[in-house]
């Protein structure tokens, strides 16, 4: 009879190294694949600005260093799955193998190093990439021109369209942003009701919009085009439309688009503003040739409607004592939240009975297109550009009754 | 007085007829076969007679093995809600590009998202893993039932209460459209009124009694009553991640009902913690929140990670490796799981110094997970493997597991996380690893537990197809996601501009069905099982040459668990006595003191519920009075003095001797 044969390192080797082979080809798949996917369009790993560039980096390197761990861990799950399956007399059976002090020191010691080389690019670039930090640089190697004056953008972020206010040139714009390319670009971000994100992919990364609250971005497009830009915080009914064009131009071409703007003949003033705000989407563009003064501090004090109390106020009011004189009227002048229930408008979360609606009925809410007819938006009749049109076209116009003839 | 003095709104608040959905027809449909279902299901025990064994067996019971049971039978059904909901989502995103608008206009679809993350956390994870918790943690210490078993019973109700008033926005009134978190402002008074987010948090705050409840008793069930001889560095692997997971319970959940009190306090009285105006802070809400909300999924994973610890070690036949590390590993794990919150939130502006420390800190915890996962890999190393249906479980899990893990470190560097968070690639992150991880672990632990708890294995080829089919489902639904995560693509969209997603949209939709399809085979799994178990009985109690002490009573265990508390000199305490020869006691039994039922858990949790669906629909009558009920209830309960027996003695022997009698008859 034969006696089993004794694993030798030789054998040892042939079993797993069949084994590695078919590993081997795997990530060679898993390579060629991405390969391929690389050709659709993945935007935070292709970008176009050296923020997002910079940033796509650490991705890169992070995952880079993890798969050191990674990728062995997941080799030796099938290597010691198939190596030591109880029908495979060839392994060593070791019982009383559950400790090993060399092993756990290895265990222990080899993430940590990693760690610590992540922790320490988490650190530098966590601070280098600071977003309310100026830039340092345009581009790798390239920093900024002292000559080149920063662009400063307000952006405001409504139910549910962004609005942008260049207040260096006395323009704003709804649903499309300009800027010229490798110019760094300061933006000062907050919102009108509740919390969004301002995210253009190809630029940087995203930053909270927060109403009565102000946060800062600091970027640069270094290619000319058109990029897309959207809300990555949901915000209610209209949330998957918030989407907006940032235009990469060259100077002139900035130049050209400001002109533009000047000569669209709209006044972005309280009034003008108020309107905006109400809850709509779909928003075609529009620009405002000129903005009322200290709009955008209003904004931000929630305190555009006439009569509102400003946060800063309310602050100075605190901040001297308080006062309980005119402490009625103060309660009034203050309350901004309600605006939407006290002027008939639909909040951007209602639901029943507070909607008006029955649950989940096909009716829209307030400020939401018409499903079935998409060439209608019940917001302020369109001016500038119409955004493209879907191919295909909308749904043919059911709703519309058509005289029955006889 | 009372002029103006409305009867209707009195007595119903704000409800009304309107609040069933019967303008929908979906609804309606839906509506009429769950009520026709529920009918059925009603009408089948009232014919065959079976209230008073639901009743004395089940819902009144106090001991942890029957409790546990219903915590899995309700996380199961919740499964099916949320999956539904999960089904629904995908189809709708892979349908709604460009032109096309879906089938779910934006206002349901956030409902939708809103109730399959709420459902998904708190009504199939948590009663998931405290289910097990609860039926397997006092038979591995040894003991008899956990510390407070009357406060167990109440705490399952709690927990099935918050579910049922979290199913009745289905069919009365609509769900929250906030989240699953319910964010601030959104989720006040003026941005969300109506009954949604009033649902939600009645839901949680009942369920959240339940909960800490709960974690107070496993804490304590742990710490006084082991075995003798069972010193803590003796604990079986599974016990000590309960203990790291309740010990988290017992500090977030009371977090989580104070954040969400001021929510409704917000909503209901009209204070300012959360709103834009008069001082509100919402940026405190996103604290508040996520302070629980990180700890949470930690509570999640860890008994998962100490269920394939005890899978690992006894399918390998080898004790775990480095049982000393696991140890110091998860109570690492669990340490620096509360120092990591603000990591959900990078983009809200909290600066570098904040930013970069948070993230450290939450790199930090791959260094423990990963010693784990090196020690499941060497407890195979020199193993003798056998490939049943439990441990096939572990072997999808490690490599899933890790990438999901992967991706964490990658979002836990603040500049990284400012270009994927909120995206579809965060969206593949935490299905990774709460699918690869906590539900790969859940799974695992129904197919190893099982034969304990009903005397008979699951039948291995539906159970394995099942194991396929949510491997390659979960691979094929989120590979896809963190693709989208990468061209830029947010979630909780109810529809896309660009056609360029909808290819990863319809195979990750595809991917959805052969996870359903992956859910069927678990249940025809348990039918079939059913009717073959005379051909899968185990008759030892020990079907898998298990190493810890659950194994050595008989399946299922008797009421009692051990007639004689046994007395524990190693690790893997079974395994030690296996070969050592123990002998099984055959006299000497004593009557044996147990607690006694009681309908009190029912009736606090039926007010309970009462008392929070008369909170969302603003009948303040029908408010005050369940809750002046629920008082005099709880306070009647405590002058119940009849709370215990004893099983004679020759109750215990006869049973004693039917286990004898079983294990000869398998010799």
């Amino acid at each position: 009879m034969q006696k089993p044969m004794r694993p030798t390192r030789q054998n040892a080797d042939r079993r797993s190294g069949d084994f590695l082979r078919r590993k081997a080809l795997h990530v060679l798949a898993l390579l060629a694949t991405a390969g391929l996917l690389a050709g659709c369009n993945m935007t935070v790993m292709f970008p176009s600005g050296d923020v997002a560039v910079q940033q796509r980096n650490l991705v890169v390197a992070s995952v880079a260093l993890m798969l050191l761990v990674v990728l062995p861990v997941i080799a030796l799950t099938f290597i010691f799955a198939w190596r030591y399956r109880a029908s495979n007399d060839d392994a060593p059976y070791d019982p009383e193998f559950h400790h090993s002090t060399q092993l756990e020191v290895v265990i222990w010691t080899v993430p940590l190093l990693i760690i610590i080389a992540l922790g320490a690019m988490t650190w530098i670039g966590t601070h280098t990439l600071d977003p309310y930090r100026p830039l340092a640089r345009i581009a790798p190697n390239k920093p900024v021109p002292p000559d080149v004056k920063p662009l400063t953008v307000e952006v405001v972020a409504l139910d549910w369209k962004w609005l942008f206010i260049y207040p260096d040139y006395g323009i704003a714009s709804l649903n499309e942003m300009a800027a010229p390319a490798n110019v760094p670009i300061s933006f000062k971000i907050t919102s009108s009701s509740v919390y969004n994100t301002f995210f253009v992919p190809a630029m940087a990364g995203m930053i909270y919009a927060m109403p009565g609250m102000e946060t800062k971005l600091h970027a640069v497009m270094n290619e000319e085009g058109t990029f897309n830009g959207l809300s990555a915080h949901y915000s209610g009914s209209g949330f998957s439309r918030m989407n907006f064009g940032f235009q990469s131009l060259s100077q002139q071409g900035f130049d050209e688009w400001i002109a533009k703007a000047r000569s669209a003949g709209e006044t972005l003033d309280r009034d003008a503003y108020l309107k905006l705000e109400k809850p709509s989407e779909e928003e075609p563009v529009r620009y405002y040739a000129s903005v009322e003064n200290g709009l955008y501090e209003a904004i931000l004090g929630l305190c555009v409607a006439p009569g509102q109390m400003c946060i800063s106020e309310m602050h100075h009011i605190d901040r001297t004592g308080g006062t309980t004189e005119g402490s009625e009227e103060n309660r009034r002048r203050l309350d901004y939240d309600n605006r939407r229930l006290q002027s008939g408008d639909e909040p951007s979360g209602a639901t029943f009975p507070a909607s008006g609606r029955p649950p989940r009925s096909l009716e829209e809410p307030e400020g939401v297109m018409p499903r079935d007819q998409p060439g209608e938006d019940q917001g302020s009749p369109p001016q500038g550009t119409e955004p493209p049109r879907p191919e295909g076209g909308p749904a043919p116009p059911q709703l519309t009754p058509e005289p029955h003839p006889h | 007085m009372f002029s103006n003095f409305d009867l209707q709104q009195f007595l119903f608040g704000r409800l009304t007829l309107e609040a069933i959905p019967y303008h929908e027809p979906i609804l309606l449909v839906t509506f009429i076969v769950v009520a026709l279902g529920g009918i059925a299901i009603l009408g089948a025990i009232t014919w065959f007679g079976k209230w008073g064994y639901l009743w004395h067996e089940w819902f009144t019971s106090v001991d942890h093995k029957k409790i546990g049971i219903m915590y899995v039978v309700l996380a199961i059904v919740m499964l099916l809600r949320g999956f539904a909901d999960a089904v629904m989502m995908i189809t709708q995103k892979a349908l709604a590009v460009g032109a096309s608008e879906g089938y779910l206009p934006p206002h349901h679809y956030d409902q939708v998202f809103s109730a399959h993350g709420m459902i998904m956390i708190f009504f199939m994870a948590m009663p998931f893993v405290t289910g097990i918790m609860n039926y397997i943690m006092p038979l591995q210490i040894g003991a008899r039932d956990v510390a407070f078993p009357f406060l167990n019973n109440f705490s399952f109700w709690m927990t099935a209460g918050g579910a049922v008033l979290t199913m009745m926005s289905l069919f009365v009134g609509e769900f929250s459209r906030a989240t699953w978190l319910g964010f601030a402002p959104l989720s006040g008074a003026a941005y969300s009124p109506g009954v949604g987010v009033d649902y939600y948090i009645w839901g949680l705050q009942i369920a959240g009694v339940g909960t800490t409840l709960s974690g107070i008793n496993l804490i304590a069930t742990i710490v006084k009553m082991r075995a003798p001889g069972m010193t803590m560095m003796k604990l079986p692997v599974f016990c000590w991640t309960t203990l790291a997971s309740n010990a988290i319970i017992v500090t977030i959940f009371p977090v989580l009902t104070a954040t969400l009190a001021l929510l409704a306090l917000d909503r209901y009285v009209g204070t300012h913690f959360f709103t834009n105006d008069f001082g509100g802070n919402s940026m405190m809400y996103m604290n508040l929140i996520w302070i629980w909300g990180h700890p949470e999924v930690y509570v999640l994973i860890l008994p998962a990670f100490g269920i394939f610890s005890e899978v690992t070690s006894t399918f390998c036949s080898k004790r775990l490796f480095g049982y000393t590390s696991m140890v110091y590993a998860t109570m690492v794990i669990a340490l620096v799981s509360w120092l990591v919150w603000l990591h959900h939130f990078f983009t809200m502006g909290a600066g570098p110094t904040v930013n970069a420390f948070f993230g450290i800190a939450s790199m930090i915890i791959s260094i423990p997970t990963g010693a784990k996962v090196f020690n499941w890999l060497f407890t195979m190393y020199r193993g003798k493997i056998r490939f049943e249906t439990p441990f096939i479980w572990v072997v999808g899990f490690i490599p899933t597991f890790v990438i999901g893990g992967l991706t964490g470190v990658l979002l836990a560097v603040p500049p990284a996380d400012f270009v994927v968070h909120n995206s579809l690639f965060l969206v593949a992150h935490f299905h990774n690893v709460i699918i690869g991880g906590v539900v790969f672990g859940l799974l695992a632990g129904v197919q190893y537990w099982f034969p304990k708890a009903f005397g008979y294995k699951l039948d291995p080829f539906w159970g394995k197809a099942s194991f396929w089919c949510w491997l390659v489902g979960f691979w094929t639904v989120f590979g896809p996601l963190y693709v989208l995560g990468l061209m830029g693509v947010t979630r909780r969209t109810q529809h896309f501009d660009d056609p360029s997603v909808q290819p990863f949209l319809t195979v990750a939709a595809i991917g959805v069905f052969i996870i359903a399809a992956g859910i069927l085979a678990f249940l025809i799994q348990l039918v079939v099982s059913y009717f073959r178990r005379e051909s899968l009985r185990d008759v030892t109690g020990d079907p898998w040459d298990g190493r810890t002490l659950e194994w050595a009573t008989s399946s299922p265990p008797p009421p009692y668990n051990f007639a004689f508390t046994p007395v524990v000199h190693d690790l893997d305490a079974w395994w030690d006595m296996k070969r050592r020869g123990a002998d099984h006691p055959m006299e000497g039994f004593r009557p044996i003191h147990m607690p006694r039922n009681t309908g009190a858990g029912v009736v606090l949790a039926g007010l309970s519920t009462v008392l929070g669906f008369a909170l969302v629909w603003y009948i303040w009558w029908l408010a005050a009075l369940s809750f002046v009920a629920l008082m005099a209830a709880a306070i009647i309960h405590t002058f119940n003095y009849d709370r215990d027996y004893y099983i004679p003695a020759e109750e215990v022997v006869r049973l004693e001797n039917q286990r004898m009698a079983q294990l000869a008859g398998r010799a």
